[in-house]
């Protein structure tokens, strides 16, 4: 900030912070403002709003947890719905890191760079065309007659067609590819600024592989796993297609659940409450991952 | 059980360039050895085929009798100090110098009380939970030995590990490089394109040209008895004088230069009638006429260093003639345009053949040949 100043000057300097403050509360601060508001309120028709019927009230986020029976594990639906999708997007993220670990590694430190920039390309490619194209060719891909369960058979690897988009699986095979390079971009990032000879170093004192990435290379990434982490889990907890497209009645997503609220049951407040938890659920994970890998918003920020 | 290091016919080839020709030689244990050479000629590819980082092409390398062929740079008794030291900027001192600890099991307090040890042995007792990137260069440097010398090994690989410090810590980090070495009684393998550090350091030195071994011997051998042209015009200055050989008789060479006839102590394989250049050092080359040798040159610059100086003369060379002269109250009547009447003895001089391409060309088969026999 002082470094602003003594760049810019005072005048030029609170010009710019002003145009930033003015475009953060217009485009930012006011409409998640009228969501917070409409949130602590119950649920009215236009004609109560401000009358005899209008309150605060924390009963719209309480509502969520209303009925949670920790003694016999009983949980209401939409609490139910909300465990699923922390579960599911960390699943999700669990499973996007562990892919693109070793493909980052391969891209940033082994192949050639003219092979890792062509592999870069090809993994961007499919990303050009849009989400739900996208989605939608893994709901063919999938389908029980569909193409993966032809080959599957075809190789003998399975004797009866498998029922991919029944349970989970198939929003979890979605989400992973659909945000699978928002992973991949800062894991590659950041093991790309690793000195090859370090893990050489550590090789030539002794280091069988597994300790090399355990001590030299995963250190050296933390920022970018954090960041990877923090994007994949996001993205999965509020993502509404994949769900919608691939996911089947017994995997309802919370996002689903809040747009039931706002649009089938009409109820705002409700949706916005919900809206502000699921919120509340990723702040609570991205300060988890940076208390974890030890990273501050500056690192994240790189 | 000895732990020589043994190069059987190493040869290194990259698709069709071949970095690495023929090497035979064999480092004896507890030495200091340096590769010396001009950057490119394979010097550090030599230092990965010892580590295990590259296996050569052809040959094989073998540490105390035993082939190291197949074995990666965690089985071999080898510990490589990278160029750019490579330290783990993300561990502590103590931890970067027992990590080859942890990674052997030794439980953390034996790490840590041995990481002291060797913190005391490099004069850093007081570093051990300093972070790396507080360190200057010349703790870096150190710390980076440490680290290599915590895993025992009985061959230290060391690659230009100086040429990131400034000229006066460099010179300091010599001495202390060869202290380190004759107190653990490691084998050192030093390799440089700086031959002041490796004929200062060395037992012996290998000098490098284009793959090959040019000549393998002492600091004093190399710089006073270089079998090669290029060895002659690589560690030190020279003063050529081209011709062909009239005669050799007792070990002294008579060679027909544009200069006259002048004579040298005659270089192997050398025969009558050969193409050859006599070559003669700046501090060998003294002013006046009483000796076998004579010529006249005429000063066209002079480099005042202090204790000596360099004159830089015109005459019937191949390319300017350097005179060292001391400091010994002369020097002042040795100004540019002045006529000087120089000499030096037969035995300060030595003649090559150069066979074609004088002076600066990589050695002939028969030389890649004497050398080798010298490293045998
Ligand atoms: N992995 C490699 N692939 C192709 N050429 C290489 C490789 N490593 C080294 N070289 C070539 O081999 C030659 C010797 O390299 P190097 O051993 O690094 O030289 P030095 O350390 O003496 O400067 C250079 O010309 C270099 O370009
Ligand atoms: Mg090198």
């Amino acid at each position: 900030m002082s470094e602003l100043f003594r760049r810019y000057g005072t005048g030029m300097a609170l010009a710019m912070l002003s145009g930033v403050a003015i475009w953060v509360l217009a485009m930012v601060v006011l409409p998640y403002f009228v969501m917070v508001e409409y949130s602590f309120h119950p649920n009215l028709t236009v004609v109560e709003m401000g009358g005899p019927k209008d309150h605060y009230t924390l009963e719209n986020y309480a509502s969520l947890f209303r009925g949670i029976d920790l003694v016999n594990l009983e949980f209401p639906d939409d609490f139910r719905v909300f465990l699923r999708t922390l579960w599911g997007a960390t699943l999700v993220t669990f499973i996007c890191l562990v892919v693109c670990y070793p493909v980052a590694y391969y891209l940033a430190k082994v192949a050639t760079p003219e092979r890792a920039s062509f592999l870069l390309l090809i993994l961007v490619i499919p990303f050009w065309i849009n989400e739900i194209l996208r989605t939608f060719s893994w709901y063919i891909m999938l389908a029980y007659s569909g193409p993966l369960n032809i080959i599957l058979k075809a190789l003998g690897i399975i004797d009866a067609p498998v029922r991919w988009l029944s349970g989970s699986g198939g929003v979890l095979i979605g989400m992973t590819y659909a945000f699978l390079l928002f992973m991949m971009f800062p894991l590659y990032n950041a093991l790309e600024t690793l000195d090859r000879n370090q893990v050489e170093a550590a090789r030539d004192l002794g280091a069988p592989t597994w300790r090399i990435h355990w001590r030299v290379v995963i250190p050296h990434a933390k920022p970018g796993i954090a960041v990877g982490c923090i994007m994949v889990f996001v993205l999965a907890a509020s993502s509404y297609v994949v769900p919608a497209l691939l996911g089947s009645p017994g995997t309802r997503w919370f996002t689903e659940t809040i747009y039931s609220w706002f649009f089938e049951a009409q109820n705002w407040p409700r949706g916005s409450a919900y809206a502000f938890i699921l919120l509340g659920l990723c702040v609570a994970f991205i300060l988890t991952m940076m208390r974890v890998f030890k990273v501050g918003l500056t690192d994240i920020a790189k | 059980m000895s732990q020589d290091v043994e190069l059987d016919n190493v040869t290194m080839r990259f698709g069709d360039f071949t970095a690495v020709r023929n090497i035979n030689l064999t480092v004896r244990a507890g030495e200091f050895f340096s590769f010396l050479g001009p950057s490119g000629c394979g010097k550090t590819t030599i230092l990965r085929i010892l580590s295990g980082f590259t296996e050569p092409t052809e040959g094989h390398v073998r540490i105390g009798g035993v082939d190291m062929a197949g074995k990666g740079p965690n089985e071999r008794p080898t510990a490589l100090i990278f160029q750019n030291l490579a330290l783990f900027p993300l561990m502590s001192v103590w931890e970067n110098i027992a990590f080859g600890l942890e990674v052997r099991g030794v439980p953390r307090d034996k790490r840590r009380k041995r990481a002291m040890e060797l913190l005391e042995l490099i004069a850093m007792p007081d570093a051990a939970d300093k972070r790396i990137s507080e360190l200057s260069g010349g703790m870096k440097q150190r710390v980076a030995i440490a680290r290599a010398l915590a895993v025992e090994p009985k061959v230290m690989l060391l690659d230009e590990p100086l040429s990131a410090l400034d000229l006066k810590l460099r010179q300091h980090m010599r001495s202390e490089l060869r202290a380190i070495q004759r107190r653990t009684g490691v084998t050192f393998i030093y390799i440089t394109h700086d031959q002041g550090e490796a004929l200062t350091m060395s037992d012996r030195v290998a000098v490098m040209s284009r793959g090959r071994i040019e000549q393998v011997g002492p600091s004093s051998e190399i710089y006073d008895a270089p079998q090669t042209p290029f060895v002659a015009t690589f560690v030190g200055e020279n003063n050529r004088f081209s011709g062909r050989v009239a005669d050799i008789a007792g070990g002294v060479a008579r060679i027909e230069t544009a200069a006259g006839l002048l004579s040298g102590r005659a270089g192997p394989a050398l025969k009558a009638g050969d193409k050859a250049t006599l070559f003669v050092r700046p501090e060998r080359l003294r002013m006046g006429a009483d000796e076998a040798n004579r010529l006249s040159a005429r000063i066209h610059h002079v480099d005042f260093e202090g204790s000596f100086a360099n004159l830089f003369l015109n005459g019937a060379a191949d390319g300017e003639i350097i005179v060292q002269a001391a400091n010994d109250g002369a020097l002042p009547s040795l100004a540019p345009g002045v006529e000087l009447a120089l000499g030096f003895a037969p035995e300060s001089a030595v003649v090559l053949p150069t066979g074609g391409d004088a002076g600066t060309g990589a050695g002939s088969g028969e030389m890649q040949h004497a050398a080798a026999e010298v490293a045998a």
